[in-house]
């Protein structure tokens, strides 16, 4: 329906690369080197977590990686196509057509259906309303919610909206899920849930997850835990039972990209 | 996209009804007061024009006296019968001279008396002062000449003495004689001083001057002026050969007046638009301080939202489109509030018109002016909340508690 802004990916190259990042906040002698060479590179459908103390670094890089923020130095590679050289308009269209996101607090819009919810980024790019509906209720089934579509999000518990939010970042059927401390708001029962259904994405659907979290039994899940520390990456870890190989197994709702 | 984006706005309102209502409430109120100002001042216009035509169009009203105005012309010279003969052959472009005396009399029919202006004149007077009949003829020639006890009953008359009776063919006691009612007038309303015309008895002149007020003077000499011919010229011939047959030398003021209707119609709508122009002013600036609500309660919105402007811009939205769902939502908001308004002033317009007593006419051209203001007010104000949240960074827009 949407023609691709930007050229699909070069076979031999990772989906996300960060060469020698850097970012730096503020000017002079009070300027803090947030991130100081950041070097990392994520195949498509691994299932990335990231983690590391406050200040570390990880939230600066996930807001580059999402490209909501731009890097002072360095480059950063989506698809083969520098982003840091990008416009913000382009920026945003690359959210728009490749980048889903998940947020600690949900950040649902309140008094809206969750059906209306998760149509939300469809209509930004332009989806028919039939096409719309379609899709926000496969999407709102393929996280476990058929029959809550005209829930509000005051009358869903919190799993029930960290679950409205994931569909509504998988319905465009994106390439890249950015989870910011997912279960940070949610008791431990409903954590290992969202943990399940996002692994399930991962292996079951092929979308590359890249996860910030501060708890290493959430972190447990991933493929991969990378480490920040003071700006750089400290220790980038392959965990036994998930990894890149996950992009092989194709899914009913990934191949759309 | 536009669609969409319409769409997005149209939700958003729908989300948040009772924070719509508060904020297009002061449009609501601004538009329904320009509206409904203007309307009854219109009315109060149409309302005096009304009652100078039924006065009689291109009236001259001589009286005798210097002031102009009720109570005048105490102790000046009265006018008799040959000015009025000289008027109607000396002064050019006149369709009728009515030679009028007035007298308060106490009228009976039956069991019931009613208090009124006897009027005594001539049949031009009918013409004159744009009588209609409703029922019945005016005098003969012979009736007026021989001052015959024959009468035509106004409106009011009538229907305090005769209710639901015909009134034609009866007979009428005024002040000791009786008196054939011979005709029924039209219905005139009130006078522009809110006198009533309908509470009047004509008679034939010489009937009055003989069996009412005992002399042969005249009070007021009403001069119907030829359609076409500025009546200020001939107004100015009236005064002069008054001047002249009064003998007032040059230097000395006159002792009658001559009052123009053209001229105190033109003048009393003059101050109706004025003041109409003036209400619609101060209910304009109620419209914008209307704007200047939803400019802040959308400022307040945006602030309120910073988080779902926030998700909204990381999950796609370009700027423009952000300022578009904004500036739409202001513009809607405020056009709603427009309709809203437009509905209640239609309302509140009929309603007050009634109670004034003045017509209502809906006015199409200050309704859709101030639709498209209300709009307008939509844009002004709705652009500064629209370009902030626009330009929100994603970042510290999620961030925001």
């Amino acid at each position: 329906m949407s023609a691709e802004p930007l050229p699909a990916a070069a076979g031999s190259r990772p989906l996300l690369e960060l060469v020698g990042l850097r970012k730096t906040y503020g000017e002079g002698p009070a300027a803090i080197q947030a991130l100081d060479g950041v070097d990392l590179s994520i195949e498509a459908g691994e299932f990335v977590a990231v983690m590391g103390p406050s200040g570390s670094g990880k939230s600066t890089a996930m807001n580059i990686l999402g490209c909501l923020d731009t890097p002072s130095g360095g480059a950063y590679i989506f698809r083969g196509v520098h982003v840091e050289k990008l416009s913000g308009k382009q920026r945003t269209l690359l959210r728009r057509y490749f980048l889903g996101f998940v947020f600690q607090g949900f950040n649902l819009l309140a008094r809206t259906s969750a059906l209306e919810n998760v149509e939300l980024p469809l209509l930004y790019r332009g989806v028919s309303a039939s096409d719309r509906r379609a899709a926000a209720r496969h999407a709102l089934e393929s996280v476990g919610l058929k029959g809550w579509e005209t829930h509000t999000p005051a009358e869903l518990s919190g799993g029930q909206q960290q679950r409205v939010a994931i569909a509504r970042a998988i319905v465009t059927k994106p390439a890249v899920l950015l989870a910011d401390e997912p279960t940070g708001n949610l008791d431990s029962k409903r954590s290992r849930e969202i943990m399940d259904l996002i692994t399930a994405l991962n292996r079951d659907l092929g979308i590359t997850i890249l996860m910030v979290t501060h708890e290493a039994d959430m972190a447990a899940y991933a493929g991969r835990i990378v480490h920040f520390h003071d700006g750089r990456v400290e220790s980038d870890v392959k965990n036994g039972h998930n990894g890149p190989d996950g992009q092989g197994r194709t899914a009913h709702l990934g191949e759309a990209n | 996209m536009l669609w969409s984006t319409i769409l997005l706005a149209f939700r958003e309102i729908r989300r948040n009804l009772m924070r719509s209502f508060l904020t297009i409430l002061g449009i609501v109120i601004g538009v329904s007061a320009v509206i409904t100002m203007v309307t009854l001042g219109n009315g109060a216009t149409q309302a005096v024009a009304n009652q100078i035509s039924s006065l009689g169009s291109n009236l001259l009203i001589l009286r005798p006296g210097q002031r102009v105005g009720p109570g005048g012309g105490g102790g000046a010279r009265r006018f008799d019968l040959r000015d009025v003969e000289a008027i109607r052959t000396q002064i050019g472009s006149i369709k009728a001279v009515a030679p009028t005396v007035t007298s308060a009399v106490t009228v009976i029919y039956g069991a019931k008396n009613w208090s009124t202006t006897v009027t005594g004149t001539t049949n031009d007077d009918f013409t004159a002062a744009n009588w209609h009949l409703a029922a019945g003829r005016i005098f003969t020639d012979a009736e007026v000449k021989s001052g015959k006890a024959a009468c035509v009953i106004g409106q009011t008359v009538r229907r305090e003495l005769y209710g639901s009776e015909a009134p034609v063919g009866t007979g009428l006691r005024v002040k000791g004689f009786s008196c054939e009612v011979v005709g029924l007038l039209a219905p005139k309303g009130q006078s522009a001083n809110g006198q009533d015309q309908d509470d009047t008895v004509i008679l034939p002149l010489r009937t009055v001057q003989r069996r009412i007020t005992g002399k042969q003077t005249v009070n007021t000499i009403l001069i119907s002026v030829n359609d076409g011919v500025a009546s200020s010229e001939v107004a100015d011939r009236v005064t002069a050969l008054m001047r002249e047959r009064r003998k007032i030398t040059n230097g000395k003021e006159d002792d009658f007046n001559v009052l123009d209707t053209k001229e105190i119609a033109d003048t009393l709508s003059g101050t109706t638009k004025t003041l109409t122009l003036l209400l619609g002013a101060v209910a304009a600036v109620s419209l914008l301080v209307g704007g200047i609500g939803i400019m802040n309660i959308m400022l307040v919105s945006v602030t309120e939202r910073t988080r779902e402007i926030g998700v909204r811009l990381a999950i796609g939205a370009l700027e423009g489109e952000v300022l578009l769902q904004f500036l739409i939502e202001a513009i809607a908001l405020a056009s709603g509030g427009g309709l809203v308004g437009i509905a209640l002033a239609t309302l509140a317009s009929i309603v007050l018109t009634k109670l004034m007593s003045v017509p209502y006419s809906f006015n199409l051209g200050i309704n859709v002016l101030s639709f498209f203001f209300s709009a307008a007010i939509g844009v002004l104000f709705g652009f500064v909340p629209a370009r902030r949240a626009a330009q929100l960074n994603p970042i510290t827009a999620l961030r925001h508690e």
